[in-house]
This record gives C-alpha cells, sequence and structure tokens, in this order.
C-alpha cells in the first residue's frame, strides 16, 4: 500500500511536468525556475541539517569496536575496526564510506526446527545487500559525473574519461552506459527486496519507497531520453549552461518534453533530500560510533554538558550509616564511634 | 551559536559546497554558452534527410549503414524522398562535411561524445586539420 | 517464575512472519511474564532524594492495569525530556534522523531471533521512538502523520516503549552491521531515561542502583557482612591450598585499589572467580586493597541515567583518592568496562587525585599505556602481562577435565575490544579449548540475553528466547568438542548463562576465567591440592 501511494506519488509527478512543460508551454519555469529554486533549497537545507547536528554535542566516546583493541604490545590491535589515533579513524571511515564495511559484514540467520531433534540457528553470509547497494551508490555517482558535460564549457579531461570509461563496451547506438544499466539493478534489487522480503515489507514506510521510486524514475527518464527519444543534446547543453552561468534565454523549441520530465524530477529529489533519510550522506560522516577514536582510556574526551555537582554518596555518609558494625567488624574507620559521638 | 567540532564540520560544509558549486565557479567570467556553429557545406544545401532529423539521428543513420554495408552488403541508401545515396561515410558524407575539426569536432567535443567511427576510417590526409 | 515452553515447543514458535497489523496498530500485550516487576516505592524515593532530576513519579504501581497514574503533565514531561536530549546528544538526533531502514541490523538482534516479535528487530525499536521525534519535531511528520511514519505522544506509545525498551540488553550487535553505525543502545537509553522521569521503571534496575548509592554495591551487602564473606572464602581458600591468603578490607597506603562485581562475592560461580583473584595476588604479592563503600564495579546506572551513572562510578575514584590508591585494577564485569572505557573518564576523570599515576605492573614492569588516563586496568590485561612474562606457575593439569569455550560479553566485545587478552589466559590455563562459530563470537557476539537489568526471573520466557542464538552456538561445541565448560568475563553472564545452558545445552557448566586460572596457579608453599575451587575432587583425585 505505502509503495503504491509511492507510486503514485512519482507517476503524478511525471504528469504535472507534462503537462507543465508539454501541454501548458511553461517551459521557462520548468527549465530554469524549478531546478534553480531545488538546487538552491538542497544546498541551503543540506547545510542547516549538519548545522543542526553540530549544535549537539558529542557527550560521550561510544565507538562500536569491532576488532581487538590497543592493549598490550605483543597483541596485534585491529586498527581499521577498533582505531585508537585520528589517522587509524579516519581509515575506519574512509572504509566505511567508500566500501561499506560495516554492510559487508551483513549475514542473514536460517532458523530449522524441523528436524526436532537437532535444532539450528545458523548465521550465512549475506552480502547481496552490500553488492547491490555498492553498484546503486557507485552507480550514481558515475551518473552524476557524467552529466557535467552539460554543466561544464569545455569539458574537462577528467569528465571526459569518466564518460568513456562508462561507455567502453560500446553496445547499441548511442552507446549504452554500463551505469545505466547497473543503477536500475542496484535500485530495482533495493526495492525488490523491499517488497518480497516480509520483514522489510513491515519497516518499510512511504519515505522509503518514494525516494527509491523517484530514483528510478529518475533513471528511465533519462534512458528514454537517451536511448528512445535521442533528445537533441546539444539544446539541452544551452539550457544547462544557460542555467550555471545565470544567462538564461528561452529554451530551444526542439528540446523534447522527456527532458522536462527528468529535470523536473531530478528537482525533486533534490529538494527533498534534506528532509529525508538520504541525509545519511551527510549523517554517515558523523555517526559518533563510527567516527571517534576507542581511546578514552588513554585520553581525556571532555562533555561540555558535564555537571560537575553530582557527586558520589559520600565514604563519609557511609560511615555514618554503618560506623558501628564496621567498628565490630574490625574494618579501618576515619573516626572510630567514641569520635563520632 | 555554539558548534561542537565546528572546525571538522565546518571543513566538511566547505568541501561539500565546493563540490556542488564548483560547475557554476568553473563557468564564472566566461561568455554565455551558445551552441557551436557548425561550418556548413558550401555548394550544398539539403542533406541527406532533414536538418532536425540529421541532429539528434544521425549517429543511428552511420550504424545501419556500417551494418547494411559491411556485413549484409547492401550499399544504396533510400531517404525519405526517394532519393538515393551510396551508404559511405567517406565518400557521402565527407563529400560535403569535408572537414571534421569544422564540422563534426565542434558538437562532439561540447557534448564529451567520442565516437568510434576514427576506430577504422582513417581520415583522408587532405582533410586532417 | 512463570512456567515457560519447553525448549523444542520454544525453537517450533519463533515465527519471522511479522503479524498482518501494521506495527502502529499491534496492541500492547502487557500479561505477566512480558514485563519485570515495577521498581519498589522506597527504592525510587531514596533515589529522588540522592541524585535530583532523574527519577520521578513514586508510587506503587502494576504494569498489567490500565492506568499507570502518571502525572497529569505526563506528556510534556516526555516531549520536553525528549527535546532536551537531542540537544545534549547528537548520537540521539542523528539516529532519529538518518535511519534508511535497509534491514541489515534486522536479524541481529538475539530477541528476535528468539522470539520473532517484529518489534523487536533493531530498526523497529528505534522506530518506535523516531516515529514520535518525526511526529512531535518534524513539520514533515506534522502535517503527513502516518503515511511518514509519524505519530504523536499517547499513553499506548509509552506503554509499547516499556515493553521494548525494556527488551534490549544494549548489547549493540546491532551497531555493529549498521552502516551508519546507529546503535539501538544509545535509543533505548535515551528512551529509559525519558520513562524514569514518569516514573515508569523496573525494580531490578532501581533497587541495585539504590543498594550500590548506599551500601556501596548493587546487592546491599553492608560492610561488615562484605567483611565476612571475604573471610569465609579466605577459610576455603586455605582448606583447599592449605596457605592462608590475604584480602586487605578499606586499608590506606597500598599500591592498587581493586574492584570487582559484588556478584562475584555472592553467589556461585561467581565467588569461586573472586577466589581465582586472591590466589594470583598471594602469588605475586601484590601490594593491593579491596574496599568495602567501593565494593561494586559494575554500574546499574548506566541503564537509567547518565547522571546516575555518573554518580554511582564516582565512589571509584573517590575511594582511590582516600585510601591513597595509585591505580585501579578492575575485575571481570562486563558494562562495568563499558562505563570504564568509554565513559568514566569523561564524567568523573577531574576526581582523580594527585597521588594516581598510569598504572604499572609492579611485577613485570609494564606501563599499561592504553589507561594512562584513566589509571585503569581489566584483570585480564593484567594477568595476561604476567603471563606473557612468565611469572606464573600453572599446573594445567588441574583443568585437564574441563573443555573450556569462551563467551565474549557484549560490552568488553564491542564497547572496549577485549578479544585476545582473555583468550591467552584462558589458553595458558587449560589444555582444551575451542571457540564458539565464528558468528556469534568476539566483536559479533551474542547476548546473555539478560544485560542491561533483565537477569530477572519473571521475563524467563524473553531470556530464554533471547538466550536462543548464544545457546544454540554452545551447544553447537558441546556436540562437535565435547565442551563441558564456558568461560566469560562478567558477573551478569556468571548469573544468567547458567539457567541459559540448562535449558538449551545442559550439562556445560559456567565458569569465570579466573576461577580457571585460580585452579592452576601453584601458590609459594601450598600443600597439595585434590580439589578444585569447587571443592569438587580435580582429576585423578576422585578415588581419594
Amino acid at each position: 500500500m505505502k509503495a503504491i501511494y509511492s507510486l503514485i506519488l512519482v507517476l503524478a509527478l511525471v504528469v504535472l511536468a507534462t503537462l507543465g512543460a508539454g501541454a501548458a508551454k511553461m517551459q521557462i519555469i520548468f527549465a530554469y525556475c524549478v531546478p534553480g529554486t531545488a538546487f538552491v533549497i538542497f544546498l541551503v537545507g543540506f547545510t542547516a541539517k549538519i548545522i543542526g547536528w553540530a549544535k549537539s554535542p558529542v557527550p560521550f566516546r561510544i565507538p562500536t569496536t569491532g576488532g581487538q583493541q590497543q592493549s598490550l604490545d605483543w597483541i596485534a590491535q585491529n586498527k581499521w575496526d577498533n582505531p585508537s589515533t585520528g589517522p587509524q579513524t579516519a581509515m575506519r571511515m574512509l572504509l566505511e564510506v567508500l566500501t561499506f564495511r560495516s554492510l559487508f559484514r551483513n549475514t542473514k540467520v536460517i532458523l530449522r526446527h524441523d528436524d526436532g531433534k537437532n535444532p539450528i540457528v545458523a548465521y550465512v553470509s549475506a552480502k547481496w545487500l552490500w553488492l547491490f547497494a555498492l553498484l546503486f551508490h557507485y552507480s550514481f555517482l558515475v551518473i552524476a559525473l557524467r552529466h557535467m558535460r552539460l554543466f561544464l564549457q569545455p569539458v574537462p579531461q577528467f569528465i571526459v574519461a569518466v564518460e568513456f570509461v562508462d561507455s567502453v563496451l560500446q553496445i547499441y547506438t548511442p552507446i549504452v552506459y554500463q551505469t545505466d544499466l547497473l543503477i536500475l539493478a542496484g535500485a530495482g534489487f533495493l526495492l525488490a527486496r523491499r517488497l518480497y522480503d516480509a520483514k522489510l515489507r513491515y519497516i518499510s514506510l512511504v519515505n522509503d519507497y518514494f525516494p527509491l521510486l523517484l530514483i528510478l524514475a529518475i533513471a528511465l527518464s533519462g534512458m528514454y531520453m537517451r536511448y528512445i527519444a535521442k533528445v537533441d543534446v546539444m539544446a539541452i547543453k544551452d539550457v544547462v549552461m544557460g542555467l550555471t552561468t545565470f544567462k538564461f534565454k528561452t529554451p530551444p523549441a526542439t528540446i523534447d518534453v522527456s527532458f522536462y520530465v527528468h529535470v523536473f524530477l531530478v528537482s525533486t529529489l533534490l529538494a527533498y533530500f534534506p528532509f529525508s533519510k538520504l541525509m545519511h550522506f551527510g549523517g554517515v560522516f558523523l555517526s559518533p560510533t563510527r567516527n571517534l577514536p576507542n581511546d578514552t582510556r588513554m585520553h581525556h574526551h571532555e562533555n561540555p554538558w558535564n555537571n560537575p555537582a553530582i557527586k558520589p554518596h559520600s565514604y563519609e555518609a557511609y560511615e555514618d550509616d554503618f560506623r558501628e558494625p564496621m567498628f565490630e567488624a574490625g574494618l579501618p574507620l576515619e573516626k572510630n564511634p567514641e569520635e563520632a559521638a | 551559536m555554539k558548534l561542537y567540532n565546528g572546525g571538522k564540520i565546518i571543513t566538511g560544509l566547505v568541501i561539500f559546497l565546493g563540490i556542488f558549486l564548483a560547475p557554476l565557479a568553473y563557468n564564472v567570467g566566461k561568455a554565455a554558452y551558445t551552441q557551436p556553429k557548425l561550418k556548413m557545406p558550401e555548394n550544398e544545401k539539403e542533406c541527406i534527410e532533414s536538418k532536425d532529423f540529421m541532429r539528434t539521428k544521425h549517429m543511428q543513420l552511420l550504424n545501419d549503414w556500417r551494418d547494411f554495408a559491411l556485413r549484409d552488403g547492401t550499399r544504396f541508401y533510400v531517404n525519405s524522398k526517394g532519393k538515393q545515396f551510396e551508404m559511405s561515410l567517406q565518400k557521402t558524407c565527407m563529400k560535403c562535411h569535408t572537414n571534421k575539426a569544422e564540422f563534426c569536432d565542434k558538437c562532439h567535443l561540447d557534448a564529451s561524445v567520442t565516437p568510434y567511427c576514427w576506430d577504422c576510417h582513417i581520415q583522408p590526409e587532405g582533410l586532417k586539420k | 517464575m512463570a512456567k515457560i515452553l519447553k525448549p523444542d515447543e520454544m525453537l517450533r514458535s519463533i515465527n519471522y512472519t511479522p503479524p498482518a497489523t501494521d506495527w502502529m496498530e499491534t496492541p500492547n500485550d502487557l500479561s505477566p511474564g512480558r514485563f519485570a516487576y515495577p521498581a519498589k516505592l522506597d527504592k525510587v524515593e531514596y533515589l529522588m532524594h540522592e541524585v535530583p532530576g532523574v527519577f520521578g513519579n513514586p508510587r506503587t504501581w502494576n504494569p498489567s492495569d490500565a492506568d499507570w497514574q502518571l502525572p497529569p503533565n505526563w506528556k510534556e514531561i516526555v516531549v520536553n525530556g525528549f527535546r532536551e536530549r537531542l540537544d545534549k546528544y547528537r548520537s540521539l538526533k542523528l539516529f532519529m534522523d538518518i535511519c534508511v531502514r535497509c534491514g541489515a541490523c534486522a536479524d541481529k538482534c538475539h530477541f528476535f531471533i528468539g522470539g520473532g516479535d517484529p518489534k523487536n528487530m533493531p530498526v523497529l525499536r528505534a522506530e518506535l521512538m523516531r516515529s514520535i521525534y518525526r511526529g512531535e519535531f518534524t513539520l514533515a511528520g506534522k502535517i503527513l502523520g502516518k503515511l511518514t511514519g509519524a505519530r504523536v505522544m499517547e499513553e499506548d506509545v509509552l506503554k509499547e516503549w516499556f515493553l521494548y525498551f525494556y527488551q534490549c540488553t544494549e548489547c549493540r550487535r546491532c551497531s555493529l552491521y549498521c552502516p551508519y553505525g546507529i546503535d539501538t543502545a544509545e535509543v533505548t537509553m535515551m528512551a529509559r531515561e525519558l520513562l524514569h522521569l514518569v516514573g515508569i521503571n523496573i525494580n531490578w534496575i532501581l533497587e541495585p542502583v539504590a543498594n550500590c548509592t548506599r551500601t556501596g554495591n548493587h546487592l546491599g551487602i553492608q560492610p561488615h557482612a562484605f567483611k565476612d564473606i571475604v573471610d569465609f572464602m579466605l577459610d576455603d581458600i586455605e582448606t583447599i591450598t592449605g596457605k592462608r591468603v590475604k584480602c586487605p578490607l578499606n586499608e590506606k597506603g597500598h599500591e592498587i585499589l581493586f574492584i570487582t562485581p559484588s556478584g562475584d562475592a555472592f553467589a556461585d560461580p561467581g565467588i569461586y572467580t573472586f577466589m581465582g583473584y586472591l590466589i594470583l595476588f598471594d602469588a605475586i604479592g601484590l601490594d593491593f586493597t579491596m574496599s568495602t563503600y567501593a565494593s561494586e564495579g559494575g554500574n546499574f546506572g548506566l541503564f537509567t541515567n547518565a547522571d546516575m551513572m555518573k554518580a554511582i562510578n564516582g565512589k571509584m575514584y573517590a575511594e582511590a583518592n582516600r585510601l591513597g590508591a595509585k591505580w585501579i585494577l578492575g575485575g571481570e564485569c562486563g558494562h562495568m568496562w563499558r562505563v570504564v572505557n568509554q565513559y568514566m573518564d569523561t564524567m568523573n576523570g577531574a576526581m582523580q587525585g594527585p597521588q594516581m599515576q598510569t598504572p604499572v605492573n609492579p611485577i613485570t614492569g609494564t606501563v599499561f599505556k592504553n589507561a594512562k588516563q584513566t589509571k585503569m586496568v581489566h584483570i585480564a590485561e593484567f594477568t595476561a602481562d604476567l603471563i606473557k612474562h612468565g611469572k606464573l606457575n600453572f599446573d594445567k593439569s588441574r583443568n585437564s577435565n574441563i573443555i573450556a569455550t569462551y563467551h565474549d560479553s557484549c560490552n568488553p566485545a564491542r564497547g572496549m575490544g577485549m578479544f585476545e587478552e582473555p583468550r591467552y589466559v584462558l589458553n595458558s590455563v587449560v589444555d582444551q579449548f575451542h571457540d564458539m562459530p565464528e558468528n556469534t563470537i568476539r566483536e559479533q557476539t551474542f547476548c546473555c540475553a539478560g544485560g542491561s537489568g533483565l537477569n530477572t526471573d519473571e521475563i524467563m520466557d524473553i531470556r530464554m528466547r533471547g538466550g536462543l542464538p548464544r545457546g544454540n552456538a554452545l551447544r553447537h561445541v558441546q556436540e562437535k568438542h565435547g565442551v563441558n565448560t564456558m568461560a566469560c568475563v562478567c558477573a551478569i553472564d556468571r548469573a544468567t548463562l547458567i539457567p541459559l545452558a540448562d535449558y538449551w545445552a545442559p550439562g556445560v557448566s559456567i565458569c569465570g576465567l579466573h576461577e580457571l586460572v585460580g585452579n592452576a596457579l601453584i601458590l609459594d608453599g601450598e600443600g597439595e591440592r585434590t580439589t578444585d575451587l569447587r571443592q569438587e575432587p580435580l582429576p585423578g583425585m576422585e578415588e581419594e
């Protein structure tokens, strides 16, 4: 049900852009105003969210330790999973952000209790989520970089190289980008497991289906533009460059309506981003269980709201409470009963 | 407003904003972009198909030509107006569009497209520039 | 104690398919056996007096009743408390915002694996709180409501929190697998803090906290009784080894203050571990004292509120200062080491007196550089260092009847990373050691299902379900290698793993690491031993 709501929402966006830019001829709004505004919302919203997190302190140093600590010299420390210095922690973060190391650990529980006598709970390797998540995110990155050919003039060599590698298989005309297929596979897998795994279906919200379907729609509309509609790329570059140089002009009439649909969906994603779970992009860098060294036995960590007024129940009060029996038991005292009396 | 670990977080934010604003910065001060002016043939006004068709679908046409000519042995193309052309990049296309640098490369550079025509075809010496 | 299912019946009852009703529509099941008993009135009142602002609404109440006798402004208290904690903890704010519900954590929780209740999936446990965050603090949530997983604070939500945040042992296994490191322990801690504000609590936590505050230990052992217990153990050690060892109490001028969980002084099999410590200290002639005022290593305050944890923890430094100890040696305890390793210096480091120094092993000269700030060393680190330097003489044959495995306690595993030290010690004192399967040990270890104050008998069904992953792994090595003993470095484990093993892997006994050290260690001037520390015949002595 939540998936259907999300699908309807995404389709509504497609229809809105088709009608707006196509039938109502509001190309200027859809080519410049909408993406421009969305981009500003994205940057400001993203920054505000990060600043919002930065306003809360990290009172305690609580890394989740995933390996052997630094202790005695002859015991090998697992420096990447249980870092005790800044560079080691940076390495842990790099691996986390670039290779999804925690997700790589993933296992799946298998419970067999039919054979009666010997119940087995097993944990089998489950790397599919890691693999497809990685494919999805890296495809997204490459696709975003590739699009820079439309935003930059002259096109830098780096972007040309990305473009070349991504189309190195030279299949079909226009040449198919591998990442176009991979992002469909990645997003498709992420969507399919949400729909087919009962546990995941149970926890999934509109907030989960909507961005996934939106990104799928963006990918599909982009592919439609390239492989089916064969849009006028040079006219589109003209419009996009107008946007990035703030020199707006009437969009050439040769541009297919699918361009406006694609841009509108991307704009929606940008504007939605800062207010959604997509902020995991910024949040992963700030997670206190990952970005801190496990070193609070070695170095002091300051809690800004530590309250020095909170004191333990004092020894004096304790001795006052138990002085007589302590005296009788022969335990050492600060004041013996006569002195205290 | 008090930020905690502000130095690191602001640095991160600056990098983030830097990356996302880089396209704008890259283009700052440059003249407004205009689509490249192509050097059109002087003695031929009409291409084998309409201008719009050629703009967006020439790659498909060339691809088909290659398949027909090299794989099926069909050497002639009849256009939408019934006129016949030899399927040949060099003999037909480049007869009019004599200058790769002034014609093909103009858009391909801007759109960062690297067609593999020239992996097999050798540019005629006279057309090199 | 409610009667619970037999193991095979329990296994058959596990179903991972969620119910047809959406989780927000699934009603709370507050029947007996589903929750631990609430705290006694006098304990709450005492603690409100000792640490103001942490606990509230003292009363006698029953979770099975419809009316929980909440204060009229309870909603305001909870929502304001929530807001305050969002401003105090970046972890909470972040964890409320960035979860993508990928579900990697879903089948990592022992309570889910053994029970199948979807609200025990860590993602959904956190969602219980996240839904309120959306509904009360975000604009989208306020407008779009349930569609976006948002809801507002209601009494049923509070009851749901009570049920499920007391079915989390704060073991952090889910956090290990989370691609963003979202730590359910952190969320549970915050939820429990909020519940305490309006007087929703459990006795199994608050009574130890109150006891620890007044008598110095969770079990409420008063100083003279503590001395009796220690004397009793000294007698037993003399009976077993023929040698009278020492255990100074509250004495000034010793180099080291030794603090261990009071569970080790109280019951089997902890007392054997305690005896193991004393034998070890005698063997190396350690200059130490224990304290009755700081006679608790554990810190149930961790399971209530950060301020309460700080107040209890402060006793360690206060007593080290009063007695003039240079550093503190800590015994085998799980959550004690989470507190010592990740909270202690931050909270109470300023209390350290000038006499405290970077810990140095007086026997080997090893400087414990990794403890230079807290001045506190784990006994497994200490003993491993002694063994490495050849300072201890063992007769491993005294443990030759033992085929051991080792249970990594959650907190020293995922809140510290102590894996090799105890294994090194264990391998030095027993001949036969077999680890459990790799997905169930070290950083991936499974909880005993009684951590974070849940080792109480009225929720035995929940505990045994949560104990399934550990129990099944134990059963595996029992059948494969004939393992008959599981060693651990946690006092709660030593209490909870016994019923767990009896239930899921009958025939395996539980012991502390230093019980096995004490068995094997040869003391100068000891007599011939015929029994182990449990006063059962040593291998080869059965006939005599």
